[in-house]
């Protein structure tokens, strides 16, 4: 018997649906196992989990809190990682969103109307963001460095900066870790508990970015540049500007959950903006499959998820980082499981027959390496023998590295300059 | 003058301390990127490595174990990213990120979950058992180099373990058909190299070290336990592998500058001589790192040298010709 996996015509779309509950359920039951060995009964809690998110008003309003912040950021990810732009910077994002909201709205109420602040602050938020992600774009688009360092390292600066700010420059007298309070008409209105008019916000875009990625020649660039950038450049698609230009908006974005933080949630910059919600985005963007609309839905389950690790914290007096493993455990089935929407398995019998067949499949292959492109000017590799072929590659290695095939990419991103 | 001497020595002795993690990371990736394998999951793995290493000196009171322990989690996370991209062919960048943010997840929980009773079952704060430096008599008390001669254990084993890594990579015939793998897995499959064997193995070799360069971490530059004691390390290392050219002997180098920046920033704020906001000394090696890739990216350009293995990040399947 012999398992073996065949490409599919299409895509599933069954296992579209099925691999992320799949996922959650592995998730589930490795955090069980976990559970288990720490000595805690994993039935009851995620019970209490469960309990505690959606078990009272209070909980769910706490969940709809944090599902704000994750749903812009996820849309934020979800936007860059289409083109397959690595952003992985949206905590700083957020976090410069939040450091430039707050000072819109503490140091510009003096000289402004008071109706324009609020407006002034989420815009400043969004801008703010825009340039953190615009900085990695820019740079990508014009000299290929790569993007998931660069994003990856403006997080800690903006932390850092956001540190220095409520710790330091623009701390509160009588405060160790925060702002003053910032002008009730700067304040972002709250709908139920604690949770702000910030979901409406983050609706709408969500609902405007399946808009723009089903009907929008955007949408449609965007795609074609994620899935083939060669192709991409053939239809006269400019990378470079595609990159600035989407990096922008998934910068704003993420802004946006960072000023919404402060005007609608903690009303001032303090300890606490930056707690990781820019990372579950990534889990959240690649689990929805970067689908706008499933992006929502993912949010709110990981915030759910987030809640109730605090709970079992309070209840269980078990660590609230609970939340947090069963968060990073679900890309790992997720990951194992996205191959069966291209190939599917299939068992077949008949092992040796079938084995010879591929075996001569396998010489003829060799032999077309050794005929093709790259292969003609190892000379010697040709038709020969594998250990003559040894020495043959090794010419082919060296010259490959000086000359370098012009395509290639380190990071297999989202290809090279325009 | 006598007191520059001094001040230097204790620069360098600081800079190889905390560069060792960072050179056991980068020799690792190294490996696993020749092999045509992008391991963004590096953080994770070392903070896996730390906490795992610590947990385990701590409770049997050898730091050995500590090590052989942190060396298996980074394998056997390593392992799962070959798993997930080499037989799974999922994404690299989605699949390291993964393995990253489960790691920080699991490495945090562990923090609280393995600790004494006494301490609430927290790690935090606990004092266990460490690589302390060796003076090495006489050759430790020469001016300026005598710094290379007041390490520990972990340290010295590199003067050793960095040239083995270069010619075991360029002097080696499996190091050929390392490189081969990472280059056109077409054609050293066609010359009868297991391309998927070669990847996994290199995958999993690099996550060892990983690992191991987490184990110095908690068990001899910082002894202890403390949330996110790696304070993006894992990502420098990806950004050292890109500044020396995907050459462990040149790692050593980018070691050397970013241990720099954290012995000159820690001079700096030891001595409290300066007016410049700790926040700003400790964006440094972030910013350096920005500044270094701009600065290879654009040197690549200009001498149109590709540093990058040519199959780094792409999977292989025998019909995807």
């Amino acid at each position: 018997m012999k398992l073996e996996l065949r490409k599919r015509e299409s895509i599933s779309r069954r296992a579209a649906i099925v691999v992320p509950l799949a996922s959650f359920g592995v998730s589930l039951l490795f955090g069980a196992i976990l559970l288990i060995v720490s000595g805690a009964n994993p039935l009851q809690t995620y019970a209490a989990m469960a309990g505690g998110a959606f078990g009272s008003v209070n909980g769910l309003t706490e969940v709809l809190v944090k599902s704000i912040p994750l749903i812009l950021t996820g849309l934020g990810v979800a936007l860059a990682f289409r083109m397959r732009f690595w952003n992985i910077g949206a905590e700083g994002q957020l976090t410069m969103g939040a450091v430039a909201a707050a000072g819109v709205a503490l140091f510009w109420s003096q000289g402004m109307p008071a109706w324009t602040i609020l407006p002034l602050s989420l815009l400043a938020g969004c801008i703010a963001g825009a340039v953190w992600a615009g900085v990695p774009a820019i740079l990508k688009a014009f000299l290929n460095v790569d993007e998931t360092l660069t994003t990856l390292m403006l997080n800690y600066v903006a932390v850092l900066y956001s540190e220095h700010l409520y710790y330091v420059a623009w701390r509160a007298p009588n405060y160790n870790s925060g702002t003053e309070r910032i002008p009730e008409f700067a304040w972002l209105p709250r709908i139920a508990g604690r949770a702000h008019a910030g979901i409406f916000i983050g609706l709408a875009i969500a609902v405007l970015l399946w808009a723009v990625f089903r009907y929008t020649r955007w949408g449609f660039e965007l795609k074609i540049i994620g899935a083939n950038p060669t192709a991409a450049r053939y239809l006269g698609i400019s990378i470079a500007r595609n990159i600035v230009v989407t990096l922008l908006v998934s910068g704003a974005i993420s802004g946006l959950a960072g000023a919404g933080e402060v005007l609608g949630l903690t009303r001032r910059l303090q300890q606490g903006i930056s707690v990781g919600y820019g990372y579950t985005a990534i889990i959240i963007a690649w689990m929805a499959q970067l689908n706008p609309l499933g992006v929502v839905l993912v949010a709110f389950l990981m915030a759910a998820l987030a809640v109730g690790g605090d709970q079992i914290q309070m209840r269980m007096r078990l660590p609230a980082s609970v939340g947090v493993v069963l968060q990073g455990m679900l890309l790992i089935p997720m990951l194992a499981g996205s191959i069966f929407r291209e190939y599917s398995l299939h068992v077949s019998r008949a092992r040796n027959q079938e084995s010879r067949i591929e075996n001569r499949e396998d010489t003829d292959r060799q032999e077309d390496d050794a005929v093709d492109g790259e292969a003609a000017e190892t000379g010697g590799a040709n038709g020969s023998s594998r250990s003559r072929g040894t020495g043959g590659a090794a010419g082919t290695l060296r010259s490959g590295g000086t000359e370098g095939s012009a395509g290639s990419l380190r990071s297999g991103g989202t290809g090279g300059s325009a | 003058m006598i007191d520059t001497l001094a001040l230097l020595t204790s620069i360098l002795t600081i800079t190889l301390r905390a560069g060792a993690s960072l050179i056991y990371g980068a020799i690792g990736e190294t490996y696993t990127e020749r092999s045509g394998i992008l391991n963004l999951g590096v953080e994770g793995m070392m903070l896996m490595g730390a906490v795992t290493a610590f947990a385990t000196a701590y409770y049997s009171g050898s730091v050995w174990l500590g090590l052989l322990v942190a060396m298996g989690v980074g394998a056997t996370l390593a392992a799962l990213h070959a798993f997930l991209t080499v037989t799974m062919r999922a994404n690299q960048v989605v699949s390291g990120l993964s393995i990253t943010l489960f790691g920080t997840g699991l490495a945090s929980f562990l923090g609280e979950r393995l600790g004494p009773a006494s301490n609430n079952f927290n790690l935090v704060g606990m004092v266990g058992p460490r690589f302390s430096p060796i003076e090495i008599p006489g050759l430790s008390e020469i001016p300026v180099l005598g710094a290379f001669f007041k390490q520990d254990l972990l340290t010295y084993a590199l003067f050793l373990l960095v040239p083995l890594a270069w010619a075991y990579l360029y002097k080696t015939r499996n190091g050929l058909n390392l490189r081969a793998v990472g280059e056109s897995p077409q054609t050293a499959d066609a010359m009868g190299i297991d391309v998927i064997r070669t990847r996994y193995r290199y995958t999993i070799v690099g996550g060892m070290l990983v690992g191991l360069g987490g184990a110095h971490l908690s068990l001899a530059y910082a002894p202890g336990w403390s949330e996110n004691i790696t304070g993006g390390r894992g990502w420098i290392v990806i950004a050292l592998v890109i500044f020396a050219m995907w050459n462990p002997a040149r790692a050593v180098l980018g070691a050397v500058l970013f241990g720099g920046i954290n012995a000159v920033q820690f001079r700096l704020q030891a001595g409290g001589a300066t007016t410049i906001p700790s926040a700003y000394l400790n964006m440094l090696p972030y910013l350096v790192t920005i500044a270094v890739l701009i600065a290879m990216t654009w040197w690549e350009a200009l001498s149109h040298r590709i540093g990058a293995p040519a199959a780094l990040g792409t999977p292989y399947t025998r019909e995807d010709k």
